[in-house]
């Protein structure tokens, strides 16, 4: 499996702001290496949370994303305690899913 | 029975520390000595950077610290200096500033990451350190601004033999800077073959040529 | 196809920003870095290397199968939190002062059975060296809004001052280049860089207060020691090598005149 992300999710009031940070190369497919050969795009293409096994975000992502990308976003009615995980596939079929807990 | 107390003691201790560590501290020749020996024992080759770089010649040693040279050791590094510009051919001194301007956004060259030494593939990299052509607004203030360089020294025509003072300070300061100022910051671009003449004729135009968008 | 592109909202409005900040560069280039930075704060990859490193920190890996839990970085085996900002430092063990990197080279080597001297001659970015750079990015987070305060009470944490002070003088090299030609003086810069006056104290999260740090251009997490490597590069000097005595005493200079200054590694720059 890929390398972690990094999930903070923080109540406030009604509300939970979550901040993710995943790891991820992101090669947009148009640079090229030292040799001149273009680098595969690798990219994260979909990306889905969920706050407490129900989805609440669905993205689709292209390669406009930087490296190493940083996601943040709010959910209504989250409360402290509750779960929030994180997946993502990118275009390789490559996955990886993260939870945190809402603090 | 008493119990003596020595609240000297402490002081003591401190001084007879920093006796000994006054005298177990090497002189300041002594650390010279080992700072040269530590970056001969620390660099290796690398591409085209090879550790030769880092024989210094009179110049570089002398200027290698906190403090100037003595005036007397300065003015002979100057004179070296300028003894050794090599003047242009035919006393052309002005090229192309479209192609100096180019050069001077140019900051490639010469790192192990570069594949060749010679001049013709460096950039003369002077945006790092001065401010030229007010259009660029991404410029260094290592060195003093070159805006209207030729338009403030009185240069109209470069082949009036008034502008030919400004003309060979110019190139030699191009060619060997330390002429001019022992410790200067700026490379020697002519003496350490970082760019040939041509280049240097080009640089020369984009600061002294009147139709240079630098002298507008 | 409805594209959601759920970037951070600030992106747009950074992108514009940084654009009208362009225009005057001379003013404001300083604070517009600084706030692009402080945008950045949040979302800085240099957490993923912090866990990255936090995680090999407690791993029993190596021919020894053994973690770097005891490891003493100065403070005591296995004491992480206040380390860096000690570093470099005298090790009586090593019998040699050592910065951050090349200390944790060594524990890999004695505690985990790594070849110390292997590692040392991996590229940045490779193999075991990329877990010294996300290592080293842990211990650096863990001291993260503390003060420098190197120890210069062993003679050889003081001889290396005085080596690392003549280092940072010394010209060579076609360009006739020192440390000191750009980070000799106060308020000089480089193109839009700004660059730090490194014979003294530069100031709360600059110069020696800011590495390691994330550098959003080339997406690589950069230690001290591949900063010196790389500002060795650009001097147009031959290489030096990783952990040597000419890269540590530069530390011991700079941390020593950094004394007081407040650490904000792992940072994230441009």
């Amino acid at each position: 499996m890929a390398d972690p992300m990094r999930i903070r999710a923080q109540a406030q009031g009604d509300k939970a702001v979550v901040r993710v940070l995943m790891s991820h190369e992101m090669e947009t497919g148009q640079r090229k290496d030292s040799a001149g050969k273009t680098i595969p795009a690798w990219f994260i293409q979909e990306v889905t949370a969920s706050l407490n096994g129900s989805p609440v975000l669905t993205a689709q992502w292209g390669t406009a994303v930087s490296k190493n990308p940083f996601m943040q976003f709010t959910i209504r009615g989250a409360k402290a305690g509750d779960k929030v995980s994180v997946s993502w596939v990118d275009n390789r079929g490559d996955k990886r899913t993260d939870e945190a807990t809402v603090a | 029975m008493h119990t003596i107390q020595l609240p000297a003691v402490p002081a003591l201790v401190v001084t007879a520390c920093g006796i000994i560590g006054c005298a177990s501290m090497p002189s300041s020749s002594e650390l010279d000595q080992q700072a040269r020996a530590a970056i001969k024992a620390s660099f290796r080759d690398q591409g085209i950077a090879k550790v030769d770089r880092l024989n210094q010649d009179l110049g570089q040693r002398a200027c290698s610290g906190p403090t100037p040279p003595s005036p007397e050791v300065a003015q002979r590094i100057e004179a070296d200096a300028l003894a050794g510009i090599r003047w242009p051919e035919s006393g052309r001194y002005l090229g192309d500033w479209r192609e100096g301007e180019k050069l001077a956004q140019n900051g490639r060259g010469l790192t192990w990451t570069d594949t060749s030494a010679a001049p013709r593939d460096n950039g003369a990299s002077c945006y790092n350190c001065h401010q030229i052509d007010k259009k660029e607004i991404s410029f260094g203030t290592i060195g003093p601004s070159l805006w209207n360089y030729g338009k403030l020294r009185g240069v109209r025509d470069p082949g009036d033999a008034a502008a030919a003072p400004i003309l060979q300070y110019t190139w030699g300061k191009l060619w060997n800077s330390k002429a001019y100022a022992a410790c200067s910051n700026m490379p020697r671009f002519g003496h350490m073959q970082l760019l040939d003449e041509d280049q240097l004729r080009h640089l020369m135009a984009l600061l002294l040529d009147p139709k240079s968008p630098v002298n507008q | 196809m409805r594209r959601g592109l759920l970037v951070r909202p600030g992106a747009w409005a950074m992108a514009t920003l940084l654009a009208g900040a362009a225009a005057q560069a001379q003013k404001n280039t300083a604070d517009g870095i600084a706030e692009y930075r402080k945008m950045l704060e949040d979302g800085n990859p240099a957490d993923l290397f912090e866990a990255k490193g936090e995680a090999l920190w407690k791993q029993k890996r190596g021919p020894k199968n053994a973690s770097l839990e005891s490891c003493d970085l100065g403070k005591g085996p296995g004491v992480v939190k206040g380390a860096f900002v000690e570093l470099p430092r005298y090790f009586a063990d090593t019998a040699k002062v050592q910065d951050l990197e090349s200390r944790l080279v060594s524990c890999m080597q004695a505690l985990q059975g790594f070849d110390g001297a292997a590692i040392a001659g991996t590229p940045f970015g490779r193999g075991e060296q990329d877990n010294v750079t996300a290592l080293a990015t842990y211990v650096a987070a863990a001291s993260r809004g503390l003060r420098f305060s190197l120890p210069q009470g062993h003679p050889e944490e003081r001889r290396l001052y005085e080596v690392g002070k003549r280092v940072f003088y010394f010209r060579g090299g076609p360009y006739d280049f020192s440390c000191a030609s750009c980070h000799g003086e106060d308020g000089k810069r480089i193109r839009l860089q700004d660059l730090p006056n490194l014979t003294k104290n530069p100031g709360d999260g600059v110069g020696f207060a800011a590495w390691p740090a994330y550098r959003v251009s080339n997406g690589q997490m950069w230690g001290m020691q591949l900063r010196l490597n790389d500002c060795y590069r650009q001097q147009r000097f031959p290489y030096p090598g990783f952990g040597s005595e000419v890269t540590v005493a530069l530390g011991v200079y700079m941390g020593v005149n950094a004394k007081g200054a407040e650490s904000i590694a792992p940072a994230i720059k441009r």
